[in-house]
């Protein structure tokens, strides 16, 4: 399934607007099949937005959204785009598995399946626990096991190691890795910086706008610095701020 | 929809509400300790003989109301809500599934609060006793319905539990509880035959004092099943996929 021409997520002059706020002005971008896309950006530039739009649960104003061929939101991409929100998605009052099975359940996903994620995500021994009782890491972990049942083609997660400890973090990129390696489609948002080297490729968003879309080590050459924390600055100065509804972008 | 997502939400919902066993507890308790406190206030009169049927529809609906509106208000703010529908859930599975969880404790409820006031606080029912169980359980349900809709209005804790008043205590004053229906001004009265709860109290009532035949009381019922199909339905509408 590893197809670089038919691209996962194709976006097209995108307007968003959320309450009187523009937060999208004509972003368009496009994400490759099978590898780890990560979405970079300071809070509140609009990689929620734009991840939401790629699922199919916001409004938007226009603009085309194209989710593995298909309009973004369509009945058939149900089964096939995983998604994990920024706050664990779960249900606190119940225990782990019963989570799980209940997403599967939703899914038509084989029962198995909820083992499967419970070992990848390395909940087995927290099964029997209420979410409730679990603490925010191993939270977010149940939302991210959700996610992968049913082995969806395309993940979209956003944030989805805030508050890890740097272990688990490490384990997570590996498993995001393995994933895109069996032809999983990721997209990862994340405000944290270094988490960049580990991406196969980068987005890095600003106020609404795609500043960059290369790879890391693309974007490090081509800004002359050391560090994707340099290298964002580096593209700050070259492009200063557009105002709202200025839709250019390069 | 699909049935083996509807029945799966169900199971969910209960499962949720074992964990909670305080839940549990004032869902059946609470509307027969008031029952109880009732038949007690008025030991000597004649009061609670008249208003007792009517109170049997009257807690089991406001706590279905209650208890409804503010678990689905839950469900919308912790982003589950969201998860589940980008996944392949259809919005009437999640609503039927709700009424079916719900509907399960309100037969629960119901039998609890029609036991205690007959058996405990001693109210007299002439009528069936099975059809006076039907009323209550569609009444209930009804709570259920009406809080699943309430919920789609209301953006925070607080506004949903405003909505009892304005929604459940027009219904309650304008049911015939307090003033005998035919006696209401005419404005009002008309108002009353509009809202379901009035039926409910009607249909208790001639259980009661067995006054009407057994199509009488379908009648009613099928009015208060009206208003649940309707909330149902409208409860399915307000449910948007896509979100501002």
């Amino acid at each position: 399934m590893v197809n670089e021409s038919a691209p996962a997520v194709d976006v097209t002059d995108l307007h968003v607007q959320r309450g009187k706020h523009p937060v999208l002005h004509g972003l368009s971008v496009s994400v490759p099949r099978g590898v780890v896309v990560g979405l970079l950006g300071p809070s509140g530039c609009g990689k929620t937005t734009l991840l939401r739009t790629i699922v199919g649960v916001q409004v938007v104003q226009s603009g085309t959204v194209t989710v593995l061929g298909r309009e973004a939101g369509s009945a058939s991409l149900r089964h096939r785009v995983g998604y994990v929100t920024q706050d664990a998605s779960v249900y606190d009052d119940l225990t782990v598995r019963q989570n799980l099975q209940y997403f599967r359940a939703v899914l038509g996903a084989p029962r198995s399946d909820v083992d499967r994620v419970l070992t990848l995500t390395d909940l087995t021994s927290q099964a029997g626990q209420l979410v409730g009782s679990l603490s925010g890491g191993q939270r977010s972990r149940v939302s991210l096991a959700g996610a992968l049942l049913g082995s969806p083609d395309l993940l979209v997660l956003d944030e989805p190691t805030v508050g890890l400890d740097p272990l688990l973090r490490v384990e997570l990129w590996t498993l995001f890795h393995q994933l895109a390696a069996s032809g999983t489609s990721l997209l990862v948002s994340s405000h944290v910086m270094d988490e960049a080297s580990r991406c196969d490729r980068l987005l890095l968003m600003r106020d609404g706008e795609i500043l960059a879309d290369d790879t890391p080590a693309g974007l490090l050459a081509s800004t002359g610095t050391a560090d994707t924390e340099g290298a964002f600055l580096a593209l700050i100065a070259r492009h200063p701020l557009a105002g709202p509804g200025d839709g250019s972008h390069s | 929809m699909n049935p083996q997502r509807t029945l799966a939400t169900a199971g969910r919902v209960l499962s949720q509400v074992r964990h909670d066993p305080r839940t549990i507890v004032l869902l059946l308790v609470v509307p027969s300790l008031l029952i109880g406190l009732l038949a007690w206030i008025f030991s000597d009169t004649p009061v609670f003989a008249t208003i007792g049927p009517g109170m049997i529809a009257l807690f089991p609906f406001i706590v279905m109301f209650l208890v409804t509106s503010i678990t689905t208000l839950r469900e919308r703010r912790t982003g589950t809500l969201e998860r589940l529908l980008s996944m392949p859930l259809g919005k009437g599975d999640l609503i039927l599934g709700y009424t079916l969880a719900f509907g399960l404790l309100a037969v629960a409820q119901s039998a609890v609060a029609v036991g205690f006031a007959v058996w405990v606080c001693g109210l007299e029912i002439s009528g069936s006793l099975w059809l006076l169980l039907a009323v209550a359980v569609a009444d209930a349900v009804l709570g259920t319905t009406l809080g699943l809709l309430a919920s789609a209005f209301a953006r925070t804790e607080f506004q949903v539990v405003q909505f009892m008043p304005a929604l459940v205590f027009p219904q309650i004053l304008l049911g015939g509880i307090f003033l005998p229906r035919d006696q209401l001004p005419d404005v009002l009265r008309a108002i009353s035959d509009w809202l379901p709860l009035s039926h409910a109290i009607d249909a208790l009532q001639a259980v009661a004092t067995d006054s009407q035949d057994a199509a009488y009381v379908g009648g009613e019922l099928i009015i208060i099943g009206a208003w649940i199909v309707g909330a149902v339905v409208l409860g399915s509408v307000t449910l948007r996929r896509r979100t501002p």
